[in-house]
């Protein structure tokens, strides 16, 4: 795979790789993402943030198919994943997410070895021939995680034995191994200690020359360090959709001014 | 909290000093202590009843796994065991247990004789007394075993009578046998003797556990083998059905299954066929197994099939609450990385729910390890002395089952069989207590944490 690294850096990164069209998601009578349209590009960090409960993680839920595992939850509108209807009939979400990655809020490694960890999307997609090829994926993986040095000596440690900070580096590993093309991160860094995060959005940062990275996350600091690209939520409303730097100097939105200023959270 | 003086002016609400306990305080503390007193006592006699259980099922039953046998000189006749005189199996075999009388009464009196024991005051017929009428079929599964021994004397261990039994014991006394018509005190300072003279002895009874069961008159040669066996062939068959399907079940339920009114009435019906009386399962069993699908009474087959639909429920309810226990990051964690909901299932949840399905099938199964009820409906108590074959066949010969043993026992009159009965019970304890201790190394062994 490291021969497609460069390729994918010449892609032009105005290229959309995820446009969202008319997004709406109900839980029962709920209506919690009203109308939402965004294009999230290739090669970038796109952060969204907005208030506690505006439906940051259901939109981010929505882009691999995560919600389907809610019973109550019913999707309406398009998600195009390289111009493809993710939520097409044709389409099996098992696929869908093996391009499109997810790291949780809280890090939940598996009760099993840090190795077993990393090696366990390869090996269920087949990606690795032999022992060899796996041990290579596996290590690959966590130096991408920036947790190798400290793990390489007890790679068949519980994985659960780990701070929280290096579980959560683990589990970005772990989605890592599978060679998606899309990661998304539901506030990864919200369970870290200043430290630990540091260490997360350095990565992030590294990860978006391979992928399109997809951040929620309720610190605006952390949005203004690691996005190129914010969107704000509201109350299920996509208010704004830009450039971080326009966000954060020149909002276009009241809401979106009153969030960044402290007033509305 | 430490030391309460009561201070004598009562301080300002605001400024009581944290060296005395307050008012509220010491009220919550005074309730504390009386809630761990009453646990204490709960504990207390919940501890109480079992020792009492225990204590009067071990006095009660541990003699049954000593047996006093008498060693006698058996004069093997060939006239009489043999008269073809052509040691044909077949010609052997044709001299029933009754043939084998007058072989009895000679060895009585020959052994005797070499012990040098006077029958005094006794008739022949007294003296043969104190031998088991089991002694003849003992001897005769001797000459078949090995028809060589024909025309030689053998010494052979044979069953004492159970009141001779039961004197060693201390169940028959002296003056217990005066007013007994089966037992006379001259019969047990005859057995007195011979145990002087060394040719009777009380010793570890393994036929106990390995023959089968024996008639009215002859508690002595009662044995618990084919109950064994018969409960065996059943957990077998509840742990090869019960298991898979209620495991099956649960999963389902648990993780596929959607979430509507039909789910939800089926949940319901699990949770009230757990709490079903036995009974029922065991006219269900009579109505269903035996009198419609036609399948033999006093069957392993049945009794297991029976025990399995008592079993689920408990399984399911067990494997089900230790499913909804692994955490749902877990789950969400190998759905986020491309697993399907299968491969979730089967590699992350299944082995975090190991522990708590597998004490719970062993619960389940110690449950109908212990259930007599069905088992009497469908023909289990039986009298029953032959051994079950090998499975598959076997599972389809009549047994009989461990409780069901115990009931049968504690109805028969001889004191002697009450003696077996609590031994009984002890071999169900041991086997009871072998899997719970099987569920706690489980337990422990799969334990993982997250
Ligand atoms: N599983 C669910 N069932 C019902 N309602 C939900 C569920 N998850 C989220 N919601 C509702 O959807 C809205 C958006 O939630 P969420 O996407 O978690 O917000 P955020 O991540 O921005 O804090 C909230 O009002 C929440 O109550
Ligand atoms: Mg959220």
């Amino acid at each position: 795979m490291n021969d497609m690294r460069p390729l994918e850096r010449i892609v032009d990164t105005d290229n959309v790789k995820i446009a969202a069209k008319n997004v709406q998601v109900y839980y029962g009578d709920t209506h919690a993402i009203k109308d939402v349209d965004v294009d999230i590009l290739a090669n970038t960090v796109t952060a969204f943030i907005g208030p506690s409960g505006c439906g940051k993680s259901t939109f981010l839920r929505c882009i691999n198919r995560m919600n389907d595992t809610i019973d109550i939850a019913r999707i309406e509108g398009n998600i195009l994943l390289d111009g493809e209807d993710i939520y097409d009939k044709r389409v099996d979400p098992v696929q869908l997410r093996a391009r499109v990655g997810m790291v949780f809020q809280k890090p939940n490694p598996f009760p099993k070895s840090i190795y077993d960890n990393v090696a366990y999307g390869p090996k269920i997609h087949g990606l690795a021939r032999n022992k060899a090829e796996l041990d290579e994926i596996v290590e690959k993986a966590l130096r991408r995680g920036a947790i190798w040095d400290e793990v390489k000596d007890r790679l068949h440690a519980s994985g659960t034995g780990l701070s929280g900070g290096q579980q959560q580096r683990l589990c970005i590993a772990r989605a890592v191994a599978t060679e998606p093309e899309v990661l998304l991160m539901d506030e990864p860094c919200s369970a870290l200690d200043p430290i630990a995060t540091a260490q997360v959005e350095e990565l992030i940062d590294e990860l978006k020359e391979t992928y399109s990275v997809v951040i929620v996350t309720h610190s605006m600091q952390q949005a203004a360090r690691v996005s190129q690209k914010t969107a704000f939520f509201h109350l299920g409303n996509l208010v704004e959709y830009g450039d971080t730097g326009d966000i954060f100097n020149t909002p276009q939105d009241q809401r979106t001014e009153s969030y960044i200023t402290g007033r509305i959270g | 909290m430490t030391d309460a003086t009561a201070s004598g002016a009562a301080p300002e609400r605001r400024h009581t000093s944290l060296m005395t306990a307050d008012k509220g305080t010491r009220r919550r503390n005074a309730a504390e202590a009386r809630f761990r007193a009453y646990g204490l006592a709960a504990i207390a006699v919940g501890l109480a009843a079992l020792v009492i259980l225990l204590v009067s099922i071990l006095s009660q039953g541990l003699s049954s796994f000593r047996q006093a046998y008498v060693t006698l000189d058996v004069p093997l006749t060939a006239e009489t065991l043999d008269p073809g005189g052509n040691r044909d199996p077949a010609d052997i075999a044709s001299v029933s247990t009754f043939g084998y009388s007058s072989i009895i009464r000679d060895a009585v009196l020959n052994t005797f004789r070499n012990a040098g024991i006077e029958i005094e005051g006794l008739s022949e017929d007294e003296a043969r007394g104190i031998i088991s009428p089991e002694a003849s079929a003992q001897i005769r599964d001797r000459v078949l075993a090995d028809p060589e021994l024909i025309g030689q004397t053998v010494e052979i261990e044979v069953l004492a009578n159970s009141w001779i039994d039961g004197y060693f014991k201390g169940r028959v006394t002296d003056r217990t046998a005066e007013l007994n018509s089966n037992v006379s005190p001259a019969q047990i300072q005859l057995a007195q003797a011979m145990q002087d003279a060394g040719i009777l002895n009380v010793h570890f009874n393994w036929a106990f556990i390995t023959a089968p069961d024996a008639s009215d008159n002859r508690p002595e040669a009662a044995g618990l083998g084919v109950a064994i066996i018969g409960s065996l062939y059943m957990m077998l068959i509840v742990l090869c059905l019960a298991l898979p399907i209620g495991v099956a079940a649960s999963i389902y339920l648990e993780e596929f299954a959607p979430q509507n009114w039909f789910t939800d009435v089926i949940e319901v019906n699990i949770s009230n066929l757990a709490a079903v009386p036995s009974i029922v399962y065991g006219i269900l069993g009579l109505a269903i197994f035996i009198n419609f699908a036609g399948l033999p009474q006093s069957a392993p087959i049945v009794g297991g099939l029976v025990l399995t639909l008592m079993t689920l429920p408990t399984i399911i309810i067990a494997t089900r609450a230790s499913l909804k226990a692994v955490p749902p990051s877990i789950r969400d964690a190998a759905l986020g990385i491309g697993a399907s909901k299968m491969q979730s299932v089967f590699h992350h949840v299944l082995p975090l729910a190991m522990p708590g399905i597998l004490t719970g099938t062993i619960i389940g199964l110690a449950q109908a390890l212990g259930e007599t009820a069905p088992l009497l409906l469908i023909g289990m108590v039986a009298f029953v002395r032959d051994y079950p074959a090998a499975p598959p066949d076997g599972f389809f010969d009549p047994a009989s089952a461990l409780p069901v043993q115990v009931y049968n026992w504690t109805q028969r009159a001889d004191p002697a069989f009450v003696e077996r009965a609590s031994g009984a019970i002890i071999v169900l304890l041991v086997f009871l207590l072998i899997m719970n201790t099987l569920a706690i190394v489980l337990r422990r062994r799969f334990e993982r944490r997250w």
